[in-house]
């Protein structure tokens, strides 16, 4: 398998990746598979249609993990993949996607990766995706993910999403539906520069007795960036969900951030947070009393906010 | 040494200029536990910014071992040797205890001497090096996490704004344990606290009194403590808690 720097790089941003991953992988680079290992338990197929892959992961599979992490290094590429997750019963796995542009050209560079998990009761996911953009052309890096969780009795979801850097525009979709008893948890991180634009939608049914959902969005906009987050919980039946939106605005950046909730059930509850602001005078001012200048306090505040 | 020569400020607002602090010059020698009381209002917070450079001078010089400071920035008088700990320490969402002990040191300090802090401050280590620096912290944490960035640093000057503000009686017997600690074994640095509490008064070396921006009097705990016990300059431990 043969990766240049650039393209190494982006690896190691998206999926922490030094080398080949153990276990169960596919990575994809500028339109085209270009390595690939299935295990005892974990299958990856190519879709008929060749549009994408299906990742077949075997009832009572645990602590193993697949990567698929797709990075593009030629200018001008836009693709639309197809992932779909099978995932058995009681298993508990860590999957790892995520996306890296680097664009140097003059024309836009666009990924959208539509992921449908479908997991099996009592199983245990954890999935890792982050974005990440670097070049110096004209062209736009742009990625619009489409992620589908559909969670059967008693499943966990775990979800880390991330992208702190160098994505022009990006619109990202997560819809979820629980059954009795499931769980899912969003940690979304977000970093916008420059005129960058993110938006970000949450529509999650909690269908079932038992099923919660907590939703977490911190984010930062800086420059003359934009985004919006737009979180939707939908209460059907006796469960428990809270979603929250903590951003942080610099510069001229500007924040929408729309949490709302629908109960349609007497026994559902629903819980939203939103809160948007500058970064405090006095946390500036007392990491400053501690021998940081003031854009060194400012960095300090935001990693610690991003972490 | 700290000099402050002629310092005065103003605060300027709709009603107009307010004198804060009028023309005060005073000498603060190097290795003193130094406490500066004085009623509400009567300049004593505003007077710890100053020297820390939070708040602009209206007028004098400010010296710090010979060199003039005044025109400094914060950043520059911290890296100069002065340590701040606020009156109400700030929360941050994110930093972690550790985090805001390495910034404090300047340094990637191991856990264990990042341990060693807060065990100073009577904390368990283990049991804060990764909590977050937020609201789930209690006044009193707070408080004792805010000492420990001090200890953490290699300061000449520490400034304590009203360490008692803010936290409960427990805390506060702990907070003195902590300043007794300081005064009988930290001889390296100079200690400047601003305090009307009796029990912080009473382990001074030297008492400083303030009251409408102008210093009432100042001299030793010997001299001066026995004049203003029982006073709004020397409260005790309750008052504070009514």
């Amino acid at each position: 398998m043969n990766m240049d720097p650039v393209q190494k790089q982006l690896l190691e941003e998206v999926a922490d990746l030094h080398d080949i991953p153990e276990g169960a992988y596919n990575l994809r680079a500028n339109g085209k598979s270009i390595g690939r290992n299935t295990t005892a338990n974990i299958d990856i197929q190519t879709k008929p249609e060749g549009n994408g892959i299906d990742i077949r992961i075997k009832d009572g599979t645990v602590n193993e993990s697949v990567h698929i992490p797709v990075v593009l290094s030629e200018s001008g590429i836009k693709e639309t993949v197809y992932n779909d997750f099978f995932i058995g019963e009681n298993c508990d796995v860590l999957i790892v996607a995520g996306c890296g542009i680097d664009n140097c050209g003059n024309q836009d560079s666009q990924h959208n990766g539509i992921h449908r998990f479908y997991v099996g009761k009592n199983s245990k996911i954890r999935y890792v995706e982050k974005h990440y953009g670097s070049g110096n052309g004209d062209g736009k890096r742009i990625l619009d993910p489409v992620t589908e969780v559909y969670m059967d009795e008693g499943s966990t979801m775990e979800m880390e999403m991330a992208q702190i850097k160098g994505v022009d525009s990006t619109e990202r979709t997560t819809i979820a539906e629980l059954k009795k008893d499931s769980k899912l948890v969003v940690r979304e991180r977000l970093m916008t520069h420059g005129e960058q634009h993110a938006l970000s939608v949450y529509k999650v049914s909690l269908n079932e007795e038992g099923s919660s959902a907590d939703v977490v969005s911190r984010s930062v906009a800086r420059g003359t960036s934009y985004q919006k987050f737009d979180a939707c919980i939908i209460g059907n039946a006796a469960c428990s969900g809270h979603t929250e939106c903590d951003s942080i605005i610099m510069d001229n950046g500007r924040i929408l951030a729309v949490p709302s909730l629908e109960a349609n059930s007497i026994d559902a509850a629903l819980v939203h947070e939103a809160a948007i602001g500058k970064i405090a005078g006095d946390q500036l001012i007392k990491l400053m009393t501690l021998g940081l200048t003031e854009a060194e306090a400012e960095e300090q505040i935001i990693n610690g906010f991003l972490k | 040494m700290l000099e402050l020569k002629n310092i005065s400020f103003n605060a300027v607002d709709e009603g107009g200029k307010t004198e804060i602090i009028r023309d005060i010059s005073l000498t603060i020698p190097d290795n003193k536990f130094v406490v500066i009381t004085g009623p509400n209002g009567g300049g004593k917070s505003t007077l710890a910014k100053l020297i820390a450079g939070i708040q602009p001078l209206s007028g004098g010089q400010i010296i710090l071992d010979d060199e003039d400071i005044t025109e400094k920035s914060i950043t520059d008088r911290a890296r100069m040797g002065i340590g701040f700990a606020f009156q109400q320490p700030v929360r941050f969402k994110g930093l972690t205890v550790l985090d805001l002990l390495r910034i404090a040191s300047g340094s990637s300090i191991s856990i264990s001497r990042a341990c060693d802090y807060l065990s100073e401050v009577g904390l368990c280590a283990k049991e804060y090096i990764d909590r977050e620096v937020n609201a789930s912290l209690s006044g009193g944490e707070l408080k004792r996490i805010e000492i420990a960035t001090i200890l953490a640093r290699d300061v000449k000057l520490a400034v304590f704004d009203e360490p008692e503000a803010g936290i409960d009686l427990w805390s506060f017997n702990n907070l003195i344990r902590i300043f007794e600690k300081m005064r009988n074994t930290d001889k390296k640095r100079t200690i400047l606290v601003i305090s009307h509490q009796e029990r912080i008064l009473n382990i001074a070396d030297e008492i400083i009194v303030l009251a409408d921006g102008k210093i009432l009097k100042q001299g030793s705990k010997d001299e001066i403590l026995p004049d203003i016990i029982g006073t709004q300059y020397a409260a005790g431990v309750c008052s504070k808690m009514e």
